[in-house]
């Protein structure tokens, strides 16, 4: 419950802060420069040498057209809207609360030009997936009419050279009103991915963000077996809320979302809360889903030894659960409608 | 890129070679160059009464800007409201990748700053200083 408070009352406060449009999983910058930041909740699942990554991008009202610019592991197969109940399930799943205790008891198991691969439009987002080095990527997005705060330059660098792929995903405030949409209505996105390259991107977190600005997100992995986790024990803000066997009536729940039918019958749950500072988040969380040795690579604790090349699938390697955590990471993009200088 | 910045500069040097200044201590021709949001120069000692020629590089993919004035200048520029500079030689704008060269007269000595004011950068560290010595 208190956590559940604490998301609310960063959602309310988000709102009340802010009457731009917001990817709610993501850093905004307003016109002034302020970043606004939303507790971010992501699930990232991998089944079958797939990654399934579910986000969402909440409405907060203003008009215009705000982004994020998130790297991604490999080049996605499909990017679709996603199921209506997924992330809700998932937090209701690890927030302790009396009910869980009851039904618990009742028999519930415990347990440069940059490449423009794919483009589609999901309600009011418009979302590209690009492939480029940063540079490229990077200009793709200032002559698409975006603004990146001044770290993204050496963060997409970072980026790249480990996977050269990145989703662009455009927010239109106005698109959403017409639409109907109300504060607070949230577009699910499920993007699969896949790839043999398991990352979970976290120091793109603090872009845009002074070094004692707080980041706080959540972190749901879904496994086939208990995975291993790099870096290693944890530490700088982030924390392991919850590792244990997925409950059949989660698997269940989730599986009859829309697009969640590859749901495994069984799995193991992983939440990682994030609550640091900027300043703390160096690293990315680099997840083996075998339960052997993550890629220190991955993690951002190694730079790659070469230039990188997108992942290809195959089902045979080491997976990953790891996602760009696209909303939940995320590089803060706007579009320039306001002026600077004088 | 880097050897597009690397000839840019060196032909900067170059010239600040060709060129001797009345004070031959001290540079008639710099070149900055930005790189991941920030000058690589943030200490420059020029002289006063004669031209300089600063050769800015900008080898990022966002745009910035090289804005150089005293504190009321970066006070006025802090919360302005010019999207784009050009029209003045202490004003200038650098779009991604773009290389542009200006040049400014000193007539008084002392320090002066110079700063991209776009959102953020300023706070990134995108600061500099140019002390202005009498020949």
């Amino acid at each position: 419950m208190r956590r559940f408070l604490a998301v609310l009352a960063a959602v309310v406060a988000a709102l009340i802060g802010t009457t731009q449009p917001a990817a709610a999983c993501a850093g905004l910058i307003g016109p002034n420069g302020a970043v606004n930041l939303l507790r971010t909740s992501t699930f990232a699942g991998y089944h079958d040498g797939v990654e399934h990554y579910v986000t969402a991008f909440k409405f907060a009202g203003g008009s215009g057209q705000f982004g994020s610019l998130i790297p991604l592991p490999g080049i996605p197969s499909s990017v679709e809207k996603g199921g209506d109940w997924t992330l809700q399930r998932l937090i209701r799943e690890t927030t302790p609360a009396k009910e869980a205790v009851f039904f618990r008891s009742v028999g519930a198991p415990l347990a440069a030009d940059a490449q423009v691969i794919l483009q589609v439009r999901i309600d009011a987002l418009d979302i590209t997936v690009l492939k480029g080095g940063g540079a490229e990527v990077g200009r793709w997005a200032t002559d698409h009419g975006f603004r990146l705060p001044p770290a993204a330059p050496e963060v997409l660098d970072f980026y790249a050279a480990r996977s050269p792929i990145f989703l662009a995903a455009v927010f239109d405030a106005d698109a959403a009103k017409a639409r109907g949409q109300r504060i607070g209505d949230g577009t699910p996105v499920h993007i699969t991915i896949p790839t043999a390259n398991p990352w979970v991107p976290l120091r793109i977190l603090a872009l845009g963000k002074n070094g004692e600005d707080r980041i706080d997100a959540d972190v749901y992995l879904l496994t086939d077996q208990r995975p291993a986790l790099l870096p290693y024990p944890f530490a700088n803000g982030m924390r392991l809320d919850h590792s244990a066997p997925a409950t059949v009536s989660l698997l269940t729940d989730l599986r009859s979302d829309k697009g969640m039918d590859w749901i495994p019958q069984s799995g193991w749950l992983t939440k990682v809360a994030i609550e640091a500072s900027a300043s703390q988040l160096t690293y990315d969380l680099a997840v083996d889903v075998k339960g052997a040795s993550p890629s220190r690579v991955a993690a951002g604790l190694e730079a790659p030894a070469s230039a990188p090349a997108p992942s290809k699938p195959n089902a045979d390697t080491v997976a990953l659960v790891g996602i760009a955590l696209a909303a939940l990471g995320a590089i803060v993009l706007l579009r320039r409608s306001q002026t600077v200088s004088a | 890129m880097i050897l597009r910045t690397f000839v840019a500069l060196a032909l900067a040097a170059l010239a600040a070679g060709a060129c001797a200044p009345a004070n031959a201590a001290l540079p008639t021709n710099i070149g900055i160059r930005i790189h991941y949001s920030r000058f690589d120069q943030t200490k420059i000692e020029v002289p006063m009464g004669v031209p300089v020629t600063f050769t800015l590089v900008n080898d990022d993919p966002i745009e910035h800007e090289w804005l150089i004035g005293d504190e009321a200048f970066h006070a006025r520029h802090r919360t302005g409201t010019e999207a784009v500079h050009g029209d003045r030689p202490n004003e200038v704008s650098l779009p991604p990748f773009a290389t542009k060269t200006t040049t400014l007269t000193f007539d008084k000595p002392g320090a002066l700053t110079f700063i991209c004011h776009f959102p953020q950068h300023e706070a990134y560290g995108m600061v500099g200083v140019v002390m202005v010595t009498p020949g």
